[in-house]
């Protein structure tokens, strides 16, 4: 019978041991959590890209249970319903959130730009940029190694045809592939906004038109269409004023080039409705952002 | 001297505990994609491993032996590690957030690893003194260090270069540490021939 009765006796012991010593070290080396930065936490997506200008979620919340002059607004990919959910938490007022998405500047798919060079190695813009500027012939447009396709945290960007193209539903404006593009011609914009100068290029209209069949020549007639003095052309290049531009479209129409976009107006749905509960349910997708699971 | 020497030595080298033991794999290919996290798990590995030999020597020696239970130091070893990795954990939120901050989150995976309870046991089938185990348990720490440093900058390179498409992902990985693991196989015998002649 001992035989049965001391190996049982003894792991009871150890266990019963090691618990009054694991309550005994939980209690004394207690960390004080501030309780507004669980639920805060609890609201925020749980994404860590970054966006909101902190180190990750974590960091967010802590920040704004510590200091309540620190805008409740700034995670762009978690939307309305978390920025509300802060702001109930904080009782302060909701300021609202203006849904961003990310635009690509460029215009150079494969067939209308030509290549340089024959490129063959490591498969990643920033690496292609440090030969010569990149293979292409327009040293400003898109590389298409698709840095920006290896930050992005909800599959919201691709490269199609040599160009990084933005899938604005599943876009939610983070800003990791502006930050990670060596070309810096992807910009976060405001959803609203629908023109778009698709062309980054600063040389001279010649220059333009020797290595690129879209891109801006810098020729004014859209600036002189302009009813709003809302888009000017900067260095060679068109630049849209978004404060000003009031979306009408009639620059595209007498753009030369056509590089010029006008997307169409967003289903006849409230945008903020439409929004809301989708956000809500992809962001509580366990396959969700892929930083989270890592 | 000579003895602790060939201990570290052959722990950190001949038999080092991912390469030739193959125990601790699942950190070995899961943590080890980036040089920093690869970091910060073995050094929590190395602390981890000698802390448990700390707390597990003693218990067999003090409690297993004398009782003559010895069959049982799986089933203690496991309560104990576990436990004591859970009050480092704690200790180390309050005491040094900055460590907590780095370590922390690879502690609890820790706590079920195999590597972390192979050392514990073979310290003692090795009939270790305490502080040869300690010195074992810091060797094998360091080997573990060693591949994960390794096969963190071989994995940069392979990540950044084509294959084809059998090979993509966890296959050339594999590939990757089963030629690390070979290499390794080199060290066996090179212990002997060193100390041996000394």
């Amino acid at each position: 019978m001992l035989e049965f009765i001391i190996p049982v006796a003894v792991v009871v012991a150890v266990g019963f041991v090691c618990a009054v010593l694991l309550t005994f070290i939980g209690n004394k080396f207690a960390v004080p959590v501030d309780e507004t930065q669980i639920l805060i936490r609890d609201c925020l997506p749980g994404a860590n890209c970054g966006a909101c200008g902190f180190a990750g979620c974590d960091d967010y919340a802590a920040a704004l249970a510590a200091d309540r002059s620190i805008a409740a607004n700034k995670c762009i990919p978690g939307g309305e319903a978390t920025i509300k959910g802060i702001s109930a938490i904080l009782g302060v007022d909701a300021e609202g959130s203006v849904p961003m998405t990310a635009r690509v500047l460029c215009s150079g798919l494969c067939d209308l730009t030509k290549p340089e060079m024959d490129y063959q190695g490591l498969k990643s813009c920033a690496a292609v940029k440090q030969f010569f500027g990149g293979p292409g012939s327009c040293k400003y447009g898109c590389i298409g190694m698709g840095d920006c396709v290896a930050v992005c945290q909800y599959d919201a960007i691709e490269i199609c045809k040599g160009l990084a193209k933005v899938d604005k539903d599943s876009c939610v404006g983070c800003g990791m592939c502006a930050n990670a593009c060596p070309q810096n011609i992807i910009e976060i914009v405001p959803k609203a906004s629908r023109v778009s100068v698709a062309c980054s290029s600063k040389d001279a209209g010649k220059a333009v038109r020797a290595v690129c069949e879209v891109g801006c020549i810098g020729c004014k007639l859209c600036e002189k269409e302009c009813k709003f003095d809302a888009i000017h052309v900067v260095d060679n290049l068109a630049v849209i004023d978004a404060e000003k531009c009031k979306n009408c479209g009639l620059c595209a129409k007498v753009c030369p080039r056509k590089v010029i976009y006008v997307e169409p107006r967003p289903a006849k749905k409230p945008v903020p409705k439409a929004d809301g509960p989708r956000e809500v349910t992809r962001l509580e997708d366990p396959e969700g952002p892929k930083r989270a699971q890592a | 001297m000579k003895d602790m020497l060939m201990i570290i030595m052959a722990a950190v080298l001949a038999n080092n505990y991912v390469l030739v033991r193959f125990l601790g794999i699942c950190p070995f290919l899961g943590v080890s994609k980036k040089l920093d996290s690869a970091m910060g798990m073995s050094l929590a590995v190395v602390f981890v491993m000698v802390l448990a030999t700390a707390a597990t020597w003693p218990i067999q020696h003090l409690i297993l032996d004398p009782l003559g239970i010895g069959y049982m130091q799986t089933t203690l070893f496991i309560l104990v590690i576990a436990a004591l990795v859970q009050m480092i954990e704690v200790f180390m939120k309050k005491s040094m957030p900055a460590l907590h901050k780095s370590l922390g989150i690879y502690l609890p995976l820790i706590t079920t690893n195999c590597a972390v309870l192979g050392v514990c046991v073979l310290n003692i089938d090795e009939g270790y003194s305490f502080v040869n185990s300690l010195l074992n348990s810091f060797g094998s720490g360091v080997g573990f260090l060693l591949a994960m440093f390794l096969f963190a900058g071989v994995r940069s390179k392979i990540e950044t270069n084509e294959y084809p498409k059998p090979f993509q992902g966890v296959a050339s990985t594999l590939v990757a540490a089963s030629i690390l693991s070979l290499s390794f196989m080199g060290f066996s015998g090179m212990i002997d021939n060193i100390f041996g002649g000394m």
